[in-house]
């Protein structure tokens, strides 16, 4: 005799359960399947070209209604099922109970929806049915604005789906790069360049603060207090698999039906199968794993033993002209290796990682043709150790010989272009090399060949090399550091040239070989990228130093030294007071005076660091820059109003410097001085900048040093007026945050460029009005108390996250 | 022996590749999140002299002492390079946006103690 089958939800999953059952044994069961939607089974995952409008809704259907009915199966579609009785085997439909012998539950999953306010205003709409997709479609043909929160898979192609139906689309991401699961953060930049592309907006690390709206959506509101409009809202956030029957039934249920290899739920009668269950503490999202689950499911049904093991999963995002691809785990750590390649030209990027010669992830972006290989190589767990040098090439190249690049330099044809800026070509360089250049420098002269975005610099190099022959030794710059071959000076030079606005735009743009860089290239490249885009830019607080994470300097018992900020290095009573105070306060071990005329209180916790920032703070005192690449002190003498000798208001003067440049990062620590006169008591000519006030004005000295080096400033210019020194002080020191490469201070950089090129700049009145005009910019972003900021907003960080000591206490 | 996961905040509370620590009563652990999502769990004193791990830099899966730049792997807590030093590791790792630590180690010690 037949026993009853009773299966809940007619999704990707169950689809697969009744085709494998038919086909194993036809007359095993009597099958009744109930849906909540209104319809029988349909490809859930081409709802996104049904959405674009490159499918409509007949396409997908998987089971149409004859084929149900051929095969003899009782379909209750539109029908929810409200409970599971497992005393005695019925399921109850909301139109009437069923007994059952086995029971299947494919209930799927519902999607998450933030709970902020706004949420249930008509308007705002997940993407899991049919439905939905419909929702979307109407939405879109008024036109008008959409906002989709989550820039996952489904997020994306909700994006890409309304943009080609002539929404204007905003994608909201609260993570850092989109798809931040399966794609690493060159990828992510690669996509959301050309998601750009096609006109949808992107907003990464985006919080949604509430929905607006009266009586339908008007807009979202961000944590940050931005408002978008929107006439449609799509949540895609993510999804929690549907358990609420099986929780309700007493089944276990962890985050999702948990179920042995065989798909049994806790109950031998009932079977789960799908994006409900959990097995071995693993959730699953794509169809992959429940193809290989409905197998299982079916066999164990039929009482023939069968186990489900989960594999690698691969992803691909269904949204035409953005190809990509990512398998396997592509997180980089101690023991594996990454290849990577990138043709920014092209907008390519490939990543393999590798652990003990097995390949064992891969992300592709612009160029996937190759990944189904990649991920049988990923899946097999095969010894690659013998095409490890071109692997990331592709199957083609296994077995073949490796190419020599100055064998394919040579071989250029002379019209080869090789510097792509300024159109020149292999013969131009050629032609060069024959008239008498015998390195770049002249080649660059002549042709202007790898003058401008400089990328093609080492192409120019090879045909040197290849005209020249054993005359010409191509120059090892030194490089940043592992990371990249580039220099400091030609990343500088790139990231203006190209308009690269953020790490991961350099990254990939200029072919890192790491995937996020180390503790020598991301400080320097925060720096250059803060300083080049200020109003762009976001700084990133990971990417520095500890001192600047912390605003004060670490010391070497792991305690901190706090600094107040003294103008000029004048003081009062009363912060004299407040010091005194905090210093008790906190328990400071040790008051001391620094060389540059300030206070310092050395021996700070960590975790008092915002405590006495915010006292200081409310006694007038702002953070004295300590610990920062950025301007120091600015220290004086008492200048005429009290020295005999005095010819200016050095003091005047040193103050109104600080109160100028205080706050700005620069590439190394910045330290100046202004003495009242010659016999120059603030020591103004061993400081990065140094003013000599005489009695026809100031004399204006840059790049001396007093540390590891000790050397005399050189005289930049004589002046007549205060203004004229703040004006071109102010220039130079921007002069130097554009140009110097990180961690060199003024004299090593003044001394690379020659202070004569930096004297043209500076004098040039159009060009010191531009340096003022940057300067004073980035100054109405970055000029601000580091110290407010840290104790009244993120106070909580320099707290451990727990302490089990106050718990084994208690 | 038997094992106890401890849930000691949301990962959002650790920035991407940042880390905060941990008070026990063996000293201080450092959690450390890297760009890629995941936890690790380390001993919060470098072997060297002693810098907190917690306030290094971290790139990959390593992190930078930030006192005199010696690099140690998150997984394995073995210095890197040229370096010779270990640093203790203790299991961790992420639940549905939660982070949970193993903290056996602490029973064990203090039964010890
Ligand atoms: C737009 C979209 C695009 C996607 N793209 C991809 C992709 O490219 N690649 C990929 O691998 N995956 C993709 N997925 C995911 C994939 O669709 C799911 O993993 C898969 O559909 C899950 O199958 P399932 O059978 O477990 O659940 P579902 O297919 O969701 O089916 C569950 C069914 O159960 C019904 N149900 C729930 N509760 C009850 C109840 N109480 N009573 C009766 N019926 C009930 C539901 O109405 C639903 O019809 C996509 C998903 C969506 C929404
Ligand atoms: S530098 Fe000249 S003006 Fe200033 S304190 Fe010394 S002697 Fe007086
Ligand atoms: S001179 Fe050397 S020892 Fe003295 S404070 Fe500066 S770095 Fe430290
Ligand atoms: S204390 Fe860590 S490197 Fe010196």
């Amino acid at each position: 005799m037949k026993q009853e089958l009773v299966i809940i939800g007619a999704g990707m999953a169950s689809g697969r359960v009744i085709e494998h059952l038919l086909k194993e044994d036809p007359d095993a069961f009597e099958i009744t399947l109930f849906n909540a939607e209104p319809r029988g089974n349909y490809n859930r995952i081409m709802l996104s070209p049904v959405l674009s409008g490159d499918k409509s809704y007949a396409d997908i259907i998987t089971h149409t209604d004859d084929w149900y009915e051929q095969n003899g199966i009782t379909c209750r579609f539109g029908e929810h099922v409200v409970r599971i009785d497992r005393e005695t085997g019925t399921v109850v439909g909301q139109r009437g109970a069923l007994p059952y012998d086995k029971l299947l539950i494919a209930t799927g999953s519902a999607p998450f929806i933030i709970p902020v306010e706004g949420k249930d205003l008509p308007g705002v709409i997940t993407y899991r049915d049919l439905d939905d997709t419909n929702a979307m479609i109407e939405a879109a043909a008024s036109g008008g604005k959409a906002v989709v929160i989550g820039g996952g898979l489904l997020g994306l192609e909700a994006a890409a789906g309304l943009k080609e139906r002539g929404m204007d689309v905003t994608v909201l991401h609260l993570m850092g790069h989109l798809m931040e699961r399966q794609l690493d953060e060159s990828a992510g930049f690669l996509l959301r360049r050309d998601l750009e592309k096609r006109g949808i907006k992107v907003k990464c690390r985006a919080s949604t603060a509430a929905i607006l709206g009266e009586t339908r959506v008007e807009g979202v509101l961000l944590e940050d207090n931005e408002g978008l409009e929107a006439d449609l809202v799509v949540m895609a956030v993510g999804i929690r698999p549907e358990t609420r029957l099986a929780t309700d039934a007493g089944l276990d249920v962890a985050r999702g039906i948990t179920v042995d290899a065989e798909l049994r739920t806790s109950d031998p009668d009932i079977h789960a199968v799908g994006e409900c269950v959990e097995f071995d503490g693993q959730l699953f999202g794509l169809v992959a794993p429940l193809y290989d689950q409905a197998r299982v499911v079916a066999d164990s049904l039929l009482g023939r033993s069968a186990a489900f093991t989960p594999k690698e999963l691969s992803t691909k995002l269904k949204v035409t002209g953005c190809d990509l691809f990512s398998a396997g785990d592509f997180a980089d750590g101690a023991g594996r290796e990454d290849i990577v390649f990138r043709d920014p030209s092209r907008g390519v990027y490939k990543r393999l990682v590798l652990e003990e010669n097995r390949l064992v992830g891969a992300v592709f972006y612009g160029d996937t043709r190759d990944s189904n290989w990649f991920f049988g190589l990923i899946q097999s767990g095969e010894d690659i150790s013998e095409m490890r040098d071109t692997l990331i090439f592709g199957p083609a190249y296994q077995g073949g010989a490796a190419l020599d690049p100055m064998a394919a330099v040579a071989a250029l044809p002379l019209d080869a272009e090789i510097c792509g800026c300024n159109g020149v070509s292999k013969g131009d360089i050629v032609a060069a090399i024959e008239g008498g250049a015998t390195d770049l420098g002249t080649v660059r002269s002549l042709t202007k060949a790898s003058s401008s975005c400089g990328t093609c610099t080492g192409l120019v190099e090879q045909v040197l090399g290849v005209t020249l022959g054993d005359d010409f030794v191509i120059p090892a710059a030194a490089s940043i550091c592992g990371c990249t071959d580039l220099s400091h000076e030609d990343v500088r030079r790139m990231i203006k040239s190209r308009e690269l606005k953020s790490m991961a735009a350099v990254w990939q743009e200029l072919g890192w070989k790491t995937s996020c860089g180390c503790h020598v290239c991301r400080p320097a490249l925060n720096f250059y990228l803060l300083a080049d885009w200020p109003l762009e830019y976001r700084d990133d607080p990971q990417s520095r130093f500890i001192n600047e994470r912390k605003h004060a300097n670490i010391q070497k018992d792991g305690t901190y030294s706090v600094v107040p900020r003294m103008w000029g290095g004048m003081t009062t009573p009363d912060e004299l007071r407040a010091i005194a105070d905090a210093a008790e306060k906190y328990n400071v071990p040790t008051v001391h005076v620094t060389g540059g005329q300030r206070i310092d209180l050395l021996g700070v916790r960590g975790e008092d660091l915002p405590a006495i920032w915010a006292d200081l703070n409310a006694a007038g005192m702002v953070s004295g820059h300590a610990y920062a690449k950025g301007l120091r002190t600015v220290k004086t003498c008492v200048g005429k109003d009290h020295c005999r000798f005095g010819t200016q208001d050095s003091t005047g003067l040193g103050i109104a410097l600080e109160k100028r440049l205080w706050g700005s990062w620069t590439p190394h620590k910045v330290k100046l001085a202004v003495s009242g006169c010659p016999r120059n008591c603030a020591e103004a000519t061993c400081k990065d900048i140094g003013v000599v006030c005489v009695d026809s004005g100031y004399q204006i000295g840059v790049a001396g040093a007093a540390g590891m080096d000790v050397k005399e400033t050189e005289r930049l210019a004589d002046v007549a007026t205060e203004q004229e020194a703040l004006d071109l002080i102010t220039a130079f020191f921007q002069l130097y945050r554009e140009n110097a490469k990180y961690l060199d201070r003024p004299y090593k950089w003044v001394a690379k460029v020659g202070l004569d090129w930096v004297k043209d700049q500076v004098f040039d009145a159009d060009t010191r009005q531009g340096l003022i005009e940057r300067f004073e910019l980035s100054q109405s972003i970055y000029q601000k108390d580091p110290w407010a900021e840290e104790a009244r907003k993120s106070g909580e960080k320099y707290q451990p996250l727990a302490d089990f000591k106050l718990e084994a206490a208690e | 022996m038997s094992q106890d996961w401890i849930d000691i905040g949301e990962l959002s509370d650790i920035p991407a590749r940042g880390a905060r620590v941990v008070r026990t009563a063996v000293g201080c652990v450092a959690v450390f999140r890297t760009g890629s999502d995941e936890v690790f769990a380390l001993q919060n004193r470098c072997p060297h002299k002693g810098g907190p791990l917690s306030e290094g830099i971290v790139h990959g899966k390593s992190v930078t002492c930030p006192l005199h730049n010696w690099v140690f792997s998150l997984e394995t807590g073995e210095a890197q390079g040229a370096d010779v030093g270990h640093v203790r590791t203790y299991p961790a790792r992420i639940e549905a946006g939660r982070i949970l630590l193993e903290t056996s180690f602490l029973q064990a010690r203090m039964a010890a103690e």
